[in-house]
């Protein structure tokens, strides 16, 4: 394990009572400082995989293996009391939905002293004046006054700046961020991306990013995770995975983006067929049977992991044979 | 998961698998009634105030005019939960076709019918049964329908609601884009999906038709030719400190049958309500 | 004789009931020729999907007039269902709720085909038809909504609105509840069946890029106007409206 990691996962295996397996040996590292993004689709279990590091599984879903740790922490076996002392105050967290992350009937202001003072010991006056600080350093205009607002009152890009501004309350070593400009219109993202930028700046955060959008991930993140079916297809260095992906899947999603690239009489790079369901025996990589450069023991044999270049990790059959796909 | 597995997932319910054993226990007392008592619960079987257990032949005792208790039970099972099952259909009936109308139309249509839904309300539903019951004269037929004009505004709400809902959805838009009738769209599209929730409200009905039916029967406003367990109930009151067993036996008989249902009805809804929703 | 246009709006207006007047839909004219496809473009609030409930005659307009194939769309009337049908379809954004949760797929589709459909042949044969003609399964005809996947259901949408072979086809947000990978399977099918059936399309979207590739032309709409109508091409390299430029501007680029 590095010593300078944040945020450590280790063979991750999350799954049903019945073993089958949902999240399947999922393992990367975060630095101080660094934004990771884990890139996936329905069915990816990137969303999963962030809800087990906050102890927020849902009751079906268990640890099937593997650890985590969290500032030298282990997180797997953590009691929920535990867990208290870290959710909100070590790790923040903003979600995709920020009318329903919010209380509609508490004002904002009050949201926030309510979260300052559960983890800080501050008096009802100082911590007030801390929402206020923090408003501000969201860039929400005329904080004083906006401190008694309802979350109704608020346009959607405001209201995630809230929500941003809650998870940063308590000064957390860690910021999570599930999807969090997915429901916000495309003019608003690029400015709540580079709050997230500017903020992750000063803090010297370490911001664990969880999204299905490629662009996102090419504005933000410096490293980048791409999950499939539970697995770890590819990881590396942002700029590198995404000018010259090694992976069957990564390059197929790539593909599939309308760009402006590509000319409209062109049919779109499909990627043919559906996730498959999660099943009890792992067999082969679970991109076989959708991918186009699939070789015959791919269905059959679990890929091995390898280093197409020196930071970046891949596990393809295909990869593994130094050819290019 | 399939349609199939309904059955499976409603068997695997404790409480629905209690709920409805408990029932059916209750309706093989209603059948057996008749043919184990085929004299009727009105016969003189025995001595007057005989406790349970005294007499071999008398296993639940006699009430103050030495009628068998048991005998009462059985055929009063019949009464109550006939009565309960027909107030609970035509409530349905009456409540499904207003939810229905207002429900899919609005307009003037919803005002009207909303506005005599409200007015049933208002008058707390026991004393209108007992009104309703008073001036048409006690009988099955009059204390079903009383019983069905006050339960029949909660389903005609609920299934407003859920059209109201389903108004909106995209998949009647749907139907309504591709040329369907409107008849066709309330009664193959909208109606098949308002149900599940008056399914499991449908039990709970049942449940409080008998608790009402047994309330005027013990009043004195059941039907004077068929005894049920609230007439018991009723009949025993005055002589409750010879024989408390008199009120007992039929209150536990209702108590258990009222259970059965709730217990029905929340196997239901756990069974149905977490599956097909839009 | 030339044929009447897809769709033809003037100047339609239309608030929702109970927001005191404020007009969703302030101004807007739209036309679209018989096999042409009109891409509308915008962001949440701004109107494009009262837009799309007005063209199929959902909605009708406080003011002005929408006219599908020369029909007026917001009337309703027993002798106009069926040709209004065939005039104007659309397919939702949300794969989950544009289907019945308590129909088969098959009967679903069957009940268009039962209106719709040519008279004689099997309804089962046809349903078996569009299916595969959408990249299903002829087996799925015996399943429940629930039982398919988002991209799935969508196709099934699809295949609900082509079947009637209407005119022209007003795509709501199709794609925007789906997975990456499954959005280009969608789209290219979308593309295909407009070629092979002649369909028009009024295709609404918040993402530019899957605008751009769908429509020869391209509204941008805001507070409820159009602010700028062109073509693609050229909208996309010299955009007029500075909220043009600003949504083009806001796009991540291009990987």
């Amino acid at each position: 394990m590095s010593p300078s990691a944040l945020l450590q996962v280790q063979d991750m295996r999350l799954g049903l009572a019945d073993g089958t397996a949902l999240v399947d040996g999922v393992s990367w590292s975060l630095a101080a400082g660094q934004t990771l993004a884990v890139v996936g689709e329905s069915g990816s279990g990137k969303s999963l995989s962030a809800m087990a590091l906050m102890g927020l599984l849902p009751p079906a879903v268990r640890w099937l293996g593997g650890q985590a740790h969290f500032e030298g922490q282990a997180l797997r076996d953590l009691s929920e009391r535990d867990y208290r002392q870290i959710q909100g105050r070590r790790i923040g967290m903003i979600f995709q939905e920020p009318m329903t992350s919010l209380n509609p009937v508490m004002r904002i202001g009050d949201q926030l002293v309510e979260v300052l003072r559960c983890h800080l010991p501050l008096s009802a006056r100082a911590a007030r004046d801390r929402a206020v600080e923090l408003l501000a350093s969201v860039q929400i205009p005329q904080p004083e006054q906006r401190i008694s607002h309802y979350p109704h009152q608020m346009s959607g890009g405001q209201r995630q700046r809230v929500m941003i501004a809650m998870a940063l309350a308590c000064d957390p070593a860690l910021l999570l961020a599930d999807e969090p400009t997915t429901a916000l219109d495309v003019t608003v993202q690029a400015d709540i991306l580079q709050l997230l930028r500017e903020q992750q700046q000063r803090r010297a955060l370490g911001v664990l990013l969880i999204t299905h959008d490629l662009g996102v991930v090419s504005q933000v993140a410096d490293h980048v995770v791409v999950m499939y079916a539970g697995q770890v297809m590819e990881q590396g260095p942002v700029a590198q995975v995404l000018s010259q992906p090694a992976h069957p899947y990564t390059q197929g999603l790539l593909r599939a983006r309308p760009s402006g690239k590509l000319a409209r009489s062109e049919r779109l790079h499909e990627i043919a067929g559906m996730v498959a369901a999660p099943t009890r025996e792992r067999l082969g990589c679970p991109f076989a049977a959708r991918c186009a450069s699939a070789l015959p023991q791919c269905a059959r044999e679990q890929p091995p992991v390898v280093r197409p270049a020196p930071e970046r990790l891949a596990a393809c059959w295909l990869v593994s044979q130094g050819a290019a796909p | 998961m399939t349609m199939n597995t309904l059955p499976r997932r409603l068997l695997s319910s404790l409480t629905f698998v209690v709920g409805t054993g408990l029932l059916l226990a209750m309706l093989v007392m209603a059948l057996l009634g008749p043919w184990l008592y085929p004299q009727g619960p009105w016969t003189v079987a025995g001595a007057p105030m005989t406790w349970p257990g005294a007499d071999a032949a008398l296993p639940l005792g006699t009430d103050a005019l030495g009628r068998d208790i048991l005998a009462g039970l059985l055929h009063g099972a019949r009464v109550s939960l006939l009565i309960g099952a027909a107030a609970t259909a035509v409530a349905l009936c009456v409540g499904i076709v207003v939810g229905t109308l207002t429900g899919y139309f609005g307009g003037w249509v919803d005002d009207l019918l909303m506005r005599l839904t409200d007015a049933v309300q208002t008058v707390p539903p026991f004393l209108l049964a007992i009104v309703v019951v008073l001036i048409v004269n006690p009988s099955v037929a009059s204390i079903v329908g009383a019983i069905a004009l006050i339960s029949w505004p909660t389903v005609a709400r609920l299934v407003r609601a859920e059209f109201m809902r389903l108004r909106e959805a995209d998949f009647v838009s749907a139907c309504r884009l591709m040329g369907m009738r409107p008849a066709r769209i309330i009664f193959v599209q909208m109606l098949p999906n308002a149900i599940p929730p008056i399914v499991v409200s449908s039990s709970i009905m049942v449940a409080s038709a008998i608790l009402i039916e047994s309330g005027l029967a013990f009043l004195g406003l059941g039907d004077p030719n068929v005894i049920s367990w609230g007439t018991m109930v009723g009949l025993g009151r005055s002589d409750l400190r010879a024989g408390w067993y008199l009120v007992v036996i039929p209150g536990l008989a209702i108590m258990l049958s009222v259970l059965a249902l709730n217990l029905l009805g929340d196997g239901l809804n756990d069974a149905l309500n977490t599956r097909l929703s839009p | 004789m030339t044929m009447a246009a897809a769709l033809e709006a003037q100047d339609l207006r239309f608030a929702y009931p109970g927001t005191e007047g404020r007009l969703a839909v302030d101004g807007v004219s739209l036309h679209i020729a018989p096999g042409q496809t009109l891409g509308l473009v915008g962001e949440s609030g701004c109107g494009k999907s009262t837009v799309a409930r007005l063209a199929c005659g959902l909605l009708a307009p406080s003011q002005g007039q929408v006219r599908v194939s020369g029909l007026d769309a917001s009337v309703r009337s027993r002798a106009h269902r069926l040709p209004l049908a065939r005039a104007v379809q659309m397919v939702f954004q949300d794969p989950y709720g544009s289907l019945n949760p308590r129909q088969r797929i098959g009967a679903q589709l069957a009940e268009a085909l039962r209106l719709h459909g040519p008279e004689g042949a099997s309804l089962a044969a046809q349903v078996g038809q569009w299916l595969e003609r959408v990249g299903l399964q002829p087996g799925v005809a015996g399943r429940y909504p629930h039982e398919l996947s988002g991209g799935q259901r969508q196709r099934v949408a699809i295949a609900r609105a082509v079947a009637v072979q209407p005119r022209l086809l007003v795509c709501d947000e199709p794609v925007s509840a789906l997975d990456v990978s499954v959005q280009a399977q969608i789209l290219n099918l979308l593309r295909d069946l407009q070629a092979s059936l002649g369909l028009a399309c009024l295709f609404i979207s918040h993402d530019l890029r899957v605008v751009r590739y769908m429509a020869e032309r391209i509204a941008v709409m805001q507070h409820g106007r159009i602010v700028e109508l062109a073509d693609t091409d050229r909208l996309w390299s010299a955009p007029e409206h500075p909220y043009t430029r600003q949504l083009l501007a806001s796009l991540p680029p291009d990987l």
